[in-house]
C-alpha cells in the first residue's frame, strides 16, 4: 500500500478530474475543512465527495487529521512538487539553486 | 500575486524509501542537515526544553542574515518516531515580530521499506512564517516545507539533491 501511494500515476490521475481540482482548490483557499464544509461548496451527494476525497487521499494529495471529533482535510503540496521536481524541471532545464532562490527571497 | 486567506496549520506529508531512523537522522543530525535542502546546520538538545538552532550557511551571510536563522524550543523528542518543537524565523524585522510557530514531524515506518514523514506546522499568529513555509512569500514561490522534503526525499533516495 505504502509503496505504491507515491505513484505519479495515482497523483496524474487524481488531477484529472475537475471535481476534485476544485476540491483541492477549496483547501487551497482554506486549509482544514471538514467533510460537510467541502460538500456545501459541490452540487453532490455526500458518498459522492468522500468517493473523491478519497482517490485525493490515496495520490497523497489530501491529509487527513483528527481535531477532536472532526475529521479535517488538509491539501499536501508535496506530491505536486515531486512532479515538479522529477519531471517538469527536467524538461524546462530551469536549473535555479537554491542559494539564489534565497538570495532573491532576501533581497526582495 | 494573489494571496488567500493565510492558513494556521500546514500539513505537509511525504514518502521516503529510507528506515524512520535515516529520516530521524536526516532532520535532528547536523552533519544531514548541511546535506540538502537549505544546508544549514541545525542542532537540537533532544530533550524537553532544550535548544533547537539553524544557523546560516557561509554563503546565506555573505548575504546579511543573522548567524542563527530559525531558534526554536524541543518539546518533545521521541527517536525516531516524533518531534515537537517551536520554530521562529530571524529572516526579516516582520519574522522576528512574530510569535514562535509549533513544529511537529511525525515519522511512520511501513513494513514496505517505506517511511511516511509528516510535518505538521501549526502558524497562528504568525502569517509572515506562513507564507514562507508554503512558499508563497517570494514572486518565485522558492523554499518552503513542499521543496524541503522533495529534496530530502531526493537525498535519501539517491545520495543526490536536486540542485546537485
Amino acid at each position: 500500500m505504502l509503496a505504491v501511494v507515491n505513484d505519479d500515476d495515482r497523483v496524474f490521475r487524481a488531477l484529472a478530474d475537475p471535481t476534485r481540482r476544485f476540491l483541492l482548490d477549496q483547501l487551497f483557499e482554506r486549509d482544514g475543512r471538514t467533510l460537510s464544509e467541502l460538500e456545501s461548496e459541490l452540487e453532490m451527494t455526500r458518498f459522492g465527495v468522500m468517493k473523491h476525497l478519497r482517490l485525493l487521499e490515496d495520490a497523497g494529495l489530501v491529509v487527513t487529521r483528527r481535531n477532536g471529533r472532526e475529521k479535517l482535510h488538509f491539501l499536501n503540496p508535496v506530491p505536486i512538487r515531486l512532479i515538479h521536481d522529477r519531471w517538469i524541471d527536467k524538461y524546462t532545464e530551469r536549473r535555479v539553486s537554491a542559494l539564489l532562490e534565497l538570495k532573491e527571497e532576501l533581497e526582495a | 500575486m494573489t494571496m488567500t486567506e493565510v492558513k494556521t496549520t500546514q500539513v505537509y506529508e511525504v514518502y521516503i524509501k529510507a528506515s524512520a531512523q535515516k529520516v530521524w537522522d536526516a532532520i535532528t543530525d547536523p552533519d544531514w542537515t548541511q546535506k540538502y535542502a537549505y544546508q544549514g546546520r541545525q542542532e537540537f538538545d533532544l530533550r524537553p526544553g532544550g535548544s533547537f538552532k539553524a544557523f546560516s550557511t557561509d554563503e546565506m551571510r555573505s548575504l546579511g542574515t543573522p548567524e542563527v536563522i530559525v531558534d526554536g524550543e524541543v518539546i518533545e523528542a521521541d527517536p525516531p518516531r516524533k518531534l515537537v518543537q517551536t520554530w521562529h524565523a530571524y529572516f526579516s524585522e516582520e519574522t522576528i515580530a512574530e510569535p514562535p510557530t509549533r513544529l511537529t514531524y511525525e515519522i511512520a515506518e511501513a513494513p514496505s521499506g517505506f517511511t511516511r514523514l509528516t510535518v505538521v506546522h501549526e502558524l497562528e499568529g504568525a502569517p509572515v512564517h506562513a507564507q514562507i513555509v508554503a512558499s508563497q512569500w517570494a514572486e518565485n514561490q522558492g523554499g518552503g516545507w513542499s521543496w524541503i522534503l522533495s529534496d530530502l526525499k531526493s537525498f535519501l533516495e539517491t545520495g543526490k539533491t536536486l540542485s546537485s
